[in-house]
């Protein structure tokens, strides 16, 4: 069957898959408007809408080794790399970054190049359980490592907690800082869990494990993640709702001239 | 970036007898790589340390906490006895970049950060740092985010470091192995050094040398400790001022006091003469501006950078003051 039939098939029997019912859903298309906004879209967009965050499937079937012009490698050196639980032996030039081997190798695109200096974290994966940017990590250091993109964050089909949160709380407007938004945010869940502080924590000599995060310390801890969009807020209500199960949209004020002294004088 | 062959070594030996004239050692890499990709260093061979069993916090015969080299900054910050008895140095690596590059980053490496100079960054400007000799793009230029101590008229960068500042303001030694196999010693106040005639020497590490720990003083500021850091947006960015206060106090006087400061010269700048004058004075706002004064008396700042004087002085007020006044 070619694609347009299946997605005509698919527009009219509304024989949607979990994740694009979750998606229109939380768009909040139902019945006719959701009729009106699935014959609007092209065959692909939707699936590759919903794939891009989330499907386990996909990326089993995305991952790939591409072919290598060998003849073009400097340096060469040899490492296993092993990405969201699959391991892939891979020849490169030494030069070449985790990023780039990902990207460029694995056909792993979910991880973003943003400004490939360490600057922004759009290229943020987990490597054994921490958060680090790929850009900065070169591929053969990665021997042995335990790695994983956004596009292992997905169990069994179903998307990680953070990135339904992110789908529900708009945590995005372009979606490029996203990736490494969400990878950074399932890392600092466990950093929180485990306790440890940030510059902004008032006691460092006290700190039990299993910390509540302020919103000071989310914006803090999560500084390291730039989001081009300034869709902070909703970054920030997206990891409080998974953090803690408080979903309430933060709110700002000026402020107060009392503040302001207090701060001048401090 | 330049090609380079790459190896990893699994001990000490292994390493040193890989080390050329022209060869890096990497561990964390957030700033090699970066600077590499900048075709701002260029080696022709990395030596991967950081399988290296230099990853351990042990005791000291100082009294003090020993940080092995190649242990991230992200595991050191938050090792629970280093936040006890060192917090000082727990607030200031947390204050630095962000908590990716944290991990990634070395005891070992950020000692060895090099400056955030755009002239040094910017491969078509002059630096003599970069390019001994081709001039100082920024002694002229644009000079904001410069020294205002110890400069010369070959180089006005800073030490971006905010570990450095802390250990400065702590107490420290830094154990280096060296090529022939032996190790030794050298006090944290003399690691780093002024740029003089040789801009492109950062620090006193002879070819080869691997720093493999550093031994802190016994541990003094757990009570009264703060570290400002000015900077111009609230995270993940480096400082333009930044101080590192700590107190100890004995029945309502100053006993010892451990003052530095970041982002004002080619080395984390220790006050030496603040803290001297410190001792032995009642703790109040008055004291704390007479140590400021003499602290910043001797600044020479640019045009540009003038408002680094009075930011100082303030930066050092108002650290004592949030560091006495913390609840010990």
């Amino acid at each position: 069957m070619k694609d347009i039939d299946k997605w005509k098939e698919t527009v009219n029997s509304d024989n949607l898959s979990d994740d694009e019912k979750m998606v229109l859903d939380a768009m909040g298309l139902n019945g006719s408007s959701r009729r009106k906004f699935l014959k609007q879209v092209s065959a692909a967009s939707l699936s590759i809408y919903a794939s891009s965050f989330f499907t386990s499937e996909i990326f089993a079937s995305t991952m790939k080794d591409l072919p290598e012009n060998t003849t073009a490698l400097l340096n060469e050196i040899k490492v296993n790399l092993r990405v969201n639980d699959m391991v892939k032996p891979l020849t490169l030039d030494s030069r070449t970054s985790l990023l780039d081997a990902l990207r460029e190798r694995l056909a792993l695109t979910g991880t973003k190049k943003g400004c490939d200096h360490g600057q922004c974290g759009a290229c943020t994966v987990i490597i054994d359980g921490k958060r680090n940017l790929s850009c900065l990590t070169l591929a053969a250091t990665c021997e042995g490592k335990e790695i994983t993109t956004v596009e292992g964050l997905a169990q069994n089909g179903k998307m990680h907690p953070m990135q339904e949160a992110f789908v529900k709380h708009d945590g995005f407007q372009c979606g490029y800082c996203t990736p490494g938004q969400i990878c950074s945010s399932v890392a600092l869940l466990e950093e929180a869990k485990n306790g440890e502080a940030s510059y902004v924590t008032e006691d460092f000599k006290n700190i039990q494990s299993g910390l509540t995060l302020s919103e000071e310390e989310i914006r803090e801890r999560l500084s390291g993640n730039i989001c081009r969009c300034g869709a902070y807020n909703n970054i920030v209500q997206a990891f409080k709702e998974v953090h803690s199960g408080d979903d309430e949209m933060p709110t700002w004020e000026f402020a107060t001239q009392e503040q302001m002294d207090k701060a001048k004088n401090a | 970036m330049r090609p380079f062959t790459y190896t990893s070594a699994t001990n000490k030996e292994q390493a040193l007898k890989a080390s050329t004239k022209t060869s890096h050692y990497l561990a964390g890499g957030t700033n090699l790589v970066d600077l590499m990709k900048e075709d701002v260093e260029r080696p022709d061979q990395l030596i991967d340390v950081n399988k290296l069993d230099y990853k351990k916090i042990t005791s000291n015969e100082k009294g003090g906490l020993s940080l092995g080299a190649m242990l991230s900054n992200a595991e050191t910050a938050n090792h629970p006895e280093i936040r006890t008895n060192y917090p000082l140095l727990s607030m200031a690596m947390l204050s630095a970049a962000s908590a990716q590059i944290r991990n990634m980053a070395s005891n070992g490496g950020n000692l060895l950060q090099r400056t955030r100079c755009p002239y040094f960054f910017e491969t078509s400007m002059p630096c003599n740092k970069r390019e001994p000799g081709s001039g100082c793009g920024a002694l002229k230029g644009m000079n904001a985010l410069h020294a205002i101590f110890g400069y010369s008229d070959n180089c006005i960068a800073t030490n971006p470091s905010d570990m450095n500042v802390a250990l400065a303001a702590i107490g420290a030694t830094v154990e280096v192995q060296k090529k022939d196999g032996s190790s030794r010693m050298i006090e944290f106040t003399d690691f780093h050094r002024l740029p003089g005639d040789k801009p492109e020497k950062d620090n006193t590490l002879e070819q080869g040398e691997l720093i493999t720990a550093i031994h802190l003083s016994k541990p003094e500021f757990s009570d009264h400790y703060y570290y400002l850091k000015i900077r111009e947006r609230s995270s993940y960015a480096f400082a333009l001022i930044s101080v590192a206060a700590g107190l100890q106090v004995k029945s309502g006087v100053i006993a010892k006091a451990g003052l530095a400061m970041g982002g004002v010269a080619h080395k984390p700048w220790k006050l030496s003469k603040a803290e001297e004058f410190l001792v032995g004075k009642k703790p109040n706002k008055s004291k704390f501006e007479a140590a400021a004064d003499l602290a910043m008396k001797d600044a020479k700042p640019f045009e540009a950078n003038k408002f680094k004087v009075e930011m100082g002085k303030n930066a050092i007020v108002r650290a004592l003051t949030q560091a006495y006044e913390r609840e010990a």
